[in-house]
């Protein structure tokens, strides 16, 4: 069979399915089959703005998102260690092969950790405390709360 | 603060003497710290890094030390002073020339401890010895680090451990890198193969000042990367293991040196100690090469008057910003190479090197 479009030879079968029962064929030689496929292929779809959920994600203490984090190699503050957990674990594994700290600790640690434990109680009773309009109690608790703040 | 008075002095780093001071020219321990509740510092504003400054400031200055730390701030000394400060390992060159607002270093007389404040992290706190002494570096600095603990409150996570700017320093925060002199294992062209070795036990060399410089002067720093999931002690034992390896290595190819060519490697040391003392232009560059030449000969006793502690002298005294402070006048490239040409011969002969 002749190319439809030259004198060679047709060497390739194109068909161009439109829709439902609705086709075309075409018998080319590899040249117009080249020119043919070239000039129908369908134009890059626009690729749709893709909201990649962890380039979005912030953190609502430094205002850093991943993306910058990405960007840079700096974290914002150190409650993005909590925010971008999942995202770092990876990172952390590949960098140190480890995950869990197993160094110094600060020597205060303990009694800082009851004393944002304490904090952590006292807000969620002052809470309470305003909703039964209880303020006596909330007015106590909140000079209990600056206290522990100030320390 | 006037930084002139250090000029006469040798920093501890380059006191030429300690454990292995053959091989190892200092070892340093560094320890990252940061804030509880604030941002780290490439996110804090001038307010909140003022506010650092002055927290830190107050707290370091008034710790109970034997040799107190006095602090410099970066936006109160000249460009020259903060390269000074570079030349001399007491900040980063980061803190120097790339950061911004308040930050500064606080550090003690004999520059055995320098606490940068704002730098990456709000504390970068080192403490430095000469020769390789990691016990001693690491027992100043965990003392200094508990000190200022009990003054102010760290990012710290249970999981974590100490909480960073960059991903790579969280947990202990601590990195121990020793400087070594390594000329002959570069002379018998075995220094790749060493760190080749040592890259895969993750551990990472660097040239003089840190990240990114070249290997001047066959000098070269070797540094723990792991600081999460290893505690301080195990990783001081990785590097110690390796460092005792490679001053082994080091000995053995000076020895081989000194048997095999031995004439041809008095030559090279001759002829380097004679263009240090006849050029009338010289580089910064060409001065650690030449100086490393002449300093292992002075380790391999070829050079009877010459001490370690002058050669450190000449080294640290032919930098740029040092250069500029000793003649007192700002000098560009060219004025810089004659002045340390000058600076060289006048030296070298008023210590009587032949």
């Amino acid at each position: 069979m002749k190319c439809q479009q030259c004198a060679k030879t047709s060497t390739m079968q194109i068909t161009e399915i439109h829709g439902d029962n609705d086709f075309e064929e075409f018998h080319l030689c590899d040249d117009c089959a080249q020119k043919y496929l070239y000039a129908v292929a369908p134009k890059k779809k626009k690729i749709p703005e893709i909201v990649d959920p962890l380039t979005e994600k912030h953190c609502d203490q430094c205002g850093t998102k991943f993306i910058d984090f990405r960007n840079s190699g700096r974290l914002g503050c150190p409650h993005d260690y909590d925010v971008f957990l999942t995202e770092l674990i990876p990172l952390l594994e590949n960098i140190h092969g480890g995950l869990r700290h197993t160094g110094k600790t600060p020597r205060s640690r303990p009694t800082q950790k009851l004393r944002q434990q304490e904090m952590a109680r006292l807000r969620e009773d002052l809470q309470t405390a305003i909703h039964a309009e209880a303020y006596e109690d909330a007015a106590r608790l909140r000079d209990r709360l600056r206290e522990l703040e100030g320390d | 603060m006037n930084l002139d008075r250090l000029l006469d002095h040798l920093g501890e780093w380059l006191r030429g003497t300690g454990p292995e001071s053959d091989v190892v020219v200092s070892t340093r321990i560094r320890l990252a710290r940061n804030l509880a509740g604030l941002p780290f510092t490439n996110r804090a504003s001038p307010h909140q890094k003022a506010e650092v400054e002055s927290r830190l400031r107050e707290a370091i200055e008034s710790l109970d030390l034997n040799h107190p730390l006095r602090y410099v701030g970066m936006t109160e000394i000249s460009t020259v002073d903060r390269q000074f400060l570079v030349e001399r390992q007491l900040v980063s060159r980061e803190l120097a020339t790339v950061l911004e607002g308040p930050r500064g270093v606080a550090f003690d007389e004999r520059e055995s401890v320098s606490i940068m404040i704002n730098e990456e992290d709000q504390l970068r706190m080192q403490s430095m010895r000469s020769g390789f002494d990691l016990d001693a570096a690491w027992n100043t600095i965990d003392q200094i680090d508990d000190l200022v603990e009990s003054k102010v409150e760290y990012a710290f996570s249970d999981e974590f451990g100490y909480l960073t700017a960059c991903p790579t320093n969280v947990g202990t925060g601590m990195r121990a890198s020793v400087m070594l002199h390594l000329p002959a294992l570069g002379l018998t062209k075995q220094i790749e193969k060493a760190f080749k070795a040592l890259q895969k036990i993750n551990l990472v060399v660097r040239g003089l000042y840190g990240e990114g410089s070249r290997a001047l002067g066959d000098f070269y720093q070797i540094s723990n990367q792991i600081t999460l999931g290893k505690s301080e002690a195990a990783a001081l034992n990785d590097i110690r293991a390796v460092i005792s390896e490679v001053i082994r290595y080091e000995r053995l190819a000076r020895s081989t040196l000194m048997r095999e060519a031995r004439q041809s490697f008095q030559d090279k040391v001759a002829r380097a100690l004679g263009t240090l003392q006849s050029s009338i232009m010289m580089t910064s560059e060409e001065t650690m090469e030449l100086l490393s030449a002449v300093r292992l000969g002075v380790h391999l006793k070829m050079l009877g008057d010459l001490s370690l502690t002058s050669l450190n002298e000449l080294f640290i005294q032919t930098q740029p910003a040092h250069l500029q402070k000793l003649m007192g006048v700002p000098l560009d490239g060219e004025e810089r190479n004659a002045a340390r040409a000058r600076h060289l011969k006048h030296k070298l002969r008023s210590i009587g090197a032949e």
